[in-house]
């Protein structure tokens, strides 16, 4: 039997160290929505998503209360909308968009993803069809989220699809100027996106993906922090297998979670993601955990050293603890999320470039920063090419989720509110990469697409 | 079905008669209970029960175990054991 100090470690973790499981992700493939009349593409992908995910909430709420194990979020994934509506004779997607909102709506999740274009290699007359859909559409919309894959190890980086999405950014901020760019913040740009991947907002239904899945996304930085605070002074041996193990304990709850959804909606169980996702809560940051390892201030030097090692003992420590890992599994820096990263930006301590530095050992890449509103869309773009040559070069997934706040200056703050948190201003590099964006064509895929 | 009680919080007389008392009214079976009280008056429970024949579904039996608690001012929590299970055995 279990023994009670086990058992309250455990409820300590849930009560007081913010130990969730962030989301149940149900993956739906719309491929068999594909209809030349785009109203009944829509109403196809409305009845498919409001019949498939009709009891994911309450499936979730059900194995929240009887576990004891919060879940946070419940939401859905779909096919790259590009492909689904390609075969609609249109050319405005944001129908599409209104269509997944409105049965993300029904089905009472907080997030759908998929409105999503892959362009790595090069555009459909699709591919272009929904980028040009993608500012309207998140105005217009509340839950959808969107995402563009521009780049990826085997196929180099489309700066064509570069360029396009600082101007997409732009846009997209301007036409959500009442709510401080939040459009921006339910844009992803990746490259090596996977398919699988349960967060948001870069979650979307890979073709390559069954009929449909639950995939579960892990959290809890809170738990590893709390760990850390006992192993104060000692080397950084004692560290990692001290993060290991918390994450071993964190992930099994997922899988506990992600295999009794999967029983009990019928569903086949997908992956488990073990992401460290942090939220705005004290408590509830990656920040803090590197900080705890010994650094002042997040971002000073050693912060990249400090993550490597967290991302790297979270993966090594998760992977026993599931039969399927995968989506990003690693830590997010998304700024506005961590009451940390917040902090340590504030405080001019951490900035873009380290940032940068931060994404070629982190999961993901350029999370959540809210930067000038008179960034030109070029330095924009050529911000994407640089996180996008990390993710070729390194074969992992990098994303950029930028927020050109219109009307904010450095040192001001953006709210997004709930999960989103609030977002200082960031200064960017004053000197212009207009030259460099409007080249367009495509960078080739590196050496280490080669491994045949 | 196994399950697990947790109660903790301040001490008082009776805590132990009032969550058997709901546990026998609901007819969950309580199989073993490690109890101790940290100094000064830090009041801390765990129960295994067998909930296999409990009249209500379990998800309303721990609703049933956290309103207890409210009313005696306690965190009380009822989950499956499996959430334990999972955490600290492979």
């Amino acid at each position: 039997m279990i023994n009670s100090s086990e058992v309250l470690q455990t409820i300590e973790m849930f009560d007081r160290q913010h130990l969730d499981i962030r989301t149940i992700t149900m993956g739906i493939s719309l491929l068999d929505c594909a209809d030349p009349s785009q109203e009944a593409a829509c109403r196809k992908i409305y009845d498919k998503i409001c019949r498939r995910a009709e009891k994911l909430v309450s499936t979730g709420q059900a194995i929240e209360k009887e576990f004891g194990i919060p879940i946070v979020n419940k939401r859905v994934s779909v096919t790259p909308i590009s492909l689904v509506a390609a075969a609609s004779d249109c050319t405005d997607y944001v129908p599409f968009a209104a269509a997944l909102d409105k049965a993300a709506k029904t089905v009472g999740v907080n997030f759908i993803g998929g409105f999503s274009a892959l362009v790595q290699k090069g555009f459909t007359q699709s591919d272009r069809k929904l980028i040009t859909s993608i500012p309207e559409a998140l105005a217009t919309t509340e839950l959808v989220c969107s995402s563009v894959n521009v780049g990826s190890t085997k196929a180099g980086i489309n700066m064509d699809a570069v360029a396009e999405m600082g101007r997409v950014l732009k846009k997209t901020a301007d036409l959500t100027a009442a709510s401080g760019g939040f459009g921006c913040a339910k844009l992803v740009i990746f490259a090596n996106a996977v398919e699988d991947n349960p967060f948001m907002a870069g979650a979307f239904h890979g073709a390559g993906e069954p009929e449909c899945v639950i995939n579960v996304g892990i959290s809890g930085p809170g738990v590893v922090h709390h760990a850390l605070q006992q192993v104060k002074g000692q080397p950084f041996d004692v560290v990692a297998e001290t993060i290991k193990k918390t994450a071993f304990r964190i992930t099994r709850m997922g899988q506990l979670v992600a295999r009794e959804a999967s029983s009990r909606l019928d569903v086949p169980f997908g992956i488990v993601d073990l992401s460290l996702a942090p939220t705005p809560a004290v408590g509830d940051s990656v920040a803090r955990i590197l900080e705890e390892m010994g650094l002042e201030v997040c971002g000073t030097h050693g912060t990249t050293a400090a993550l490597a090692l967290l991302n790297d003992a979270v993966k090594k420590g998760g992977v026993m603890a599931s039969n399927h890992v995968g989506g990003l599994s690693g830590a997010f820096i998304p700024v506005s999320e961590d009451e940390g990263m917040i902090a340590a930006a504030q405080q001019g301590a951490l900035q873009l470039d380290k940032l940068e530095a931060m994404t070629c050992v982190c999961s993901v890449g350029l999370d959540m920063i809210a930067v000038p509103g008179d960034t030109s869309a070029e330095t924009l773009s050529a911000i994407i090419a640089d996180e996008a040559a990390i993710g070729m070069v390194n074969s992992k997934t990098t994303a950029v989720r930028l927020i050109p706040a219109p009307g904010k200056k450095v040192g001001d703050m953006v709210e997004f509110g709930g999960l989103l948190g609030s977002a200082p201003v960031m200064p960017v590099h004053p000197f212009s990469s207009s030259a460099f964006i409007q080249r367009g064509g495509r960078i080739p895929a590196p050496m280490q697409s080669l491994k045949n | 079905m196994r399950a697990v009680i947790t109660v903790a919080g301040k001490d008082q007389v009776g805590i132990i008669a009032a969550v058997t008392k709901e546990l026998a009214e609901q007819n969950v079976n309580v199989l073993d209970i490690t109890q101790t009280i940290l100094p000064p008056d830090f009041f801390t429970m765990v129960m295994l029960v067998d909930a296999g024949a409990c009249k209500v579904p379990f998800g309303d039996l721990a609703d049933l175990m956290s309103d207890l608690g409210r009313r005696l001012g306690l965190n009380i929590h009822a989950q499956r054991e499996d959430t334990f299970n999972a955490m600290h055995r492979i």
